[in-house]
């Protein structure tokens, strides 16, 4: 018990003192899962869209589909882009295996289908008549689709920071493509996970209470953007 | 040729047909007006009119033009006219975008888009809410918004589903003025769904009588008003008395046809041994104590079995044999001391009956 008590406070002085390996990893962690988040908002807004207003056969499947990967195992993810991207695989000749582009990419494809799900969600909340109105305004296909993520804009804001939230928090997935690697591919989850194997609790919990902080402040935008 | 045509237009939802056989012409300037009840497929139409929805069957021309063609077609098209629904929706946007969204996906500049929202906002008295959001507006002002997007871009057709159906009378005179200044301005045709037939008398040139998804009857206001050509129009245009006979005598365009026990002459050149409704409206009837000599062919005594008033008039049920609805002003029966059950005769010209063949 006076052990973990004597890691708080010093995790407490780390924090503070703004030591530099914490700001270091910390810094790192947001930059990749902002990054990544990006990316896949980019990707799965307008993707969204599209399966939102196409008809297609199977659509309901292909929604379904996404559904069931909002929970994949980070390391799933991990080992496909791991086996793409090692010097064997497909993509192996650009040796990115273990730099933090491709924990970006890995990231990125983590929280696709949650973006991508409750963004079509997010979609199906705007009533027709908005739909309909817009159209009759003169609004083309694409005008349409883009008022139409206006009008949802808090809905697809939480969406894409509940994609935000499960990026930042992965651990598996991390430490397969990126290696862990100190001052390169380390960041917040998977020091923690070394630090505390190692019995170094002060850095890990350290961490950890970041990690909680950033959590806090996701889930406050969150609900505020739920409320609006 | 007319802006608007549409052939042998069908509409089906859930295997039922909405929308029968509609051939509509309208041209360019004139104003248009759908009446019929709700239910009978009005919206259904004007969607199809404004090709937000396809047909499920027959061809809308738009200046000629067949519209089934391509998408991209119908977005052009869309955008030489405008629709406000009959429960219009705000976008979640400031009233000033609200309106401003029209031009600005027609690819306006932006001063031209200001100059023009501002002096639309003037008109329609929203100038002080333009950076309010739409969303907080009440039902009177959204309907005002609505109205202003839509005709800010000055639309060639302007479609418009009971504009005034949730308004107070004050904001609906004052619609009903903007609407035909406008129009008249810009010789914009309008095609007009109501319930409200005074409304459509007031606005339209022409009418269409749309039930159970087919037009029964266009014309002029007084023709589909004073001649129906059936017994559901006649029913819908409220000629509250349709009586079945059959033609016993004709003579020099004076018909008697038998309405069970009584005679009632009419003008008409329909044959003896026609079947026909006789359609009596009901402010035609007038009502004496006394049996008195009038110009009125047709004179029937009763008994009242029911009265209803209603603002300054009253309506009276009367037996004679077949019943019959007179409206009289409630000064006049109050004069003539009406009651139920007292005895009365009710009169009415050969020349106010309008005689349908059944």
């Amino acid at each position: 018990m006076a052990e973990i008590w004597n890691g708080l406070t010093k995790a407490i002085e780390l924090i503070i003192s703004l030591d530099p390996e914490v700001i270091q990893i910390a810094g790192r962690s947001l930059t990749i899962s902002m990054a990544a988040t990006l990316l896949a908002s980019l990707i799965c807004l307008p993707l969204a869209s599209l399966i939102h207003f196409r008809r297609f056969p199977g659509k309901r499947m292909l929604i379904n589909l996404i559904q069931t990967f909002y929970s994949v195992p980070t390391v799933v993810i991990g080992l496909f882009v791991f086996v793409l991207f090692s010097r064997a695989g497909l993509l192996g000749g650009l040796g990115l295996l273990y730099t933090p582009t491709v924990m970006i990419l890995g990231q990125m494809v983590l929280i696709t289908p949650i973006l991508l799900g409750l963004t079509v969600s997010a979609l199906r909340g705007v009533e027709r008549a908005i739909i309909d109105t817009a159209r009759s305004l003169g609004a083309s296909g694409s005008q349409t689709m883009v008022l139409v993520l206006k009008e949802a804009r808090f809905a697809v804001m939480a969406a894409v920071i509940m994609g935000f939230g499960r990026a930042i928090s992965e651990v598996g997935l991390a430490l397969m493509v990126g290696g862990n690697i100190r001052g390169l591919t380390r960041i917040i989850t998977t020091a923690i996970s070394l630090e505390s194997s190692k019995g170094e609790l002060e850095l890990a919990l350290a961490l950890g209470m970041i990690l909680i902080f950033i959590a806090l402040v996701v889930n406050i935008l969150f609900n505020r953007l739920q409320q609006r | 040729m007319a802006l608007l045509e549409t052939v042998n237009l069908y509409q089906r939802f859930d295997k039922q047909d909405i929308l029968k056989n509609i051939n509509l012409k309208v041209d360019k300037g004139e104003i248009f007006a759908l009446i019929g009840p709700t239910g009978a497929g009005k919206t259904t139409l004007l969607r199809l009119v404004n090709l937000l929805d396809l047909p499920a069957s027959g061809i809308i021309y738009f200046g000629g033009v067949d519209t089934s063609e391509s998408a991209r077609m119908r977005t052009e098209l869309r955008r030489r006219m405008a629709f406000v629904f009959q429960k219009p929706v705000v976008f979640n946007m400031s009233v000033y975008d609200n309106v401003a969204c029209g031009l600005k996906w027609r690819g306006e500049g932006k001063s031209e888009i200001g100059k023009k929202v501002y002096n639309i906002l003037e008109m329609v008295t929203l100038s002080d809410y333009k950076d309010r959001n739409a969303r907080t507006l009440s039902g009177g002002e959204v309907q005002m918004v609505a109205i202003a997007r839509a005709i800010i871009s000055e639309p060639e057709v302007l479609l418009l589903d009971e504009p005034t159906a949730n308004l107070d009378p004050a904001s609906e005179s004052r619609i009903e003025t903007l609407i035909t200044d406008i129009t008249h301005r810009r010789n914009t045709t309008i095609i007009m769904a109501t319930h409200d037939m005074s409304q459509g008398q007031r606005l339209a040139d022409r009418v269409g009588v749309l039930l159970n998804g087919e037009i029964l009857q266009s014309g002029g206001w007084h023709d589909v008003f004073n001649s129906p050509q059936n017994r559901e129009v006649a029913n819908f245009v409220r000629v509250e008395n349709i009586i079945n006979g059959v033609i016993a005598l004709s003579q020099d365009e004076i018909v008697a046809i038998n309405v069970g026990e009584n005679v009632i002459e009419a003008v008409s050149d329909y044959p003896v041994g026609e079947e026909v409704c006789v359609c009596i409206r009901p402010e035609d009837i007038t009502i004496a104590r006394l049996k008195f000599s009038s110009s009125a062919r047709n004179s029937f005594a009763g008994e009242i079995t029911r009265m209803v008033s209603f603002g300054a008039l009253t309506r009276v049920e009367i037996d004679c044999g077949f019943p019959l609805v007179a409206l009289i002003t409630k000064r006049s029966a109050e004069e003539l001391d009406l009651d139920k059950g007292k005895q009365v005769y009710a009169s009415f010209k050969a020349t106010a009956i309008h005689i349908i063949k059944r």
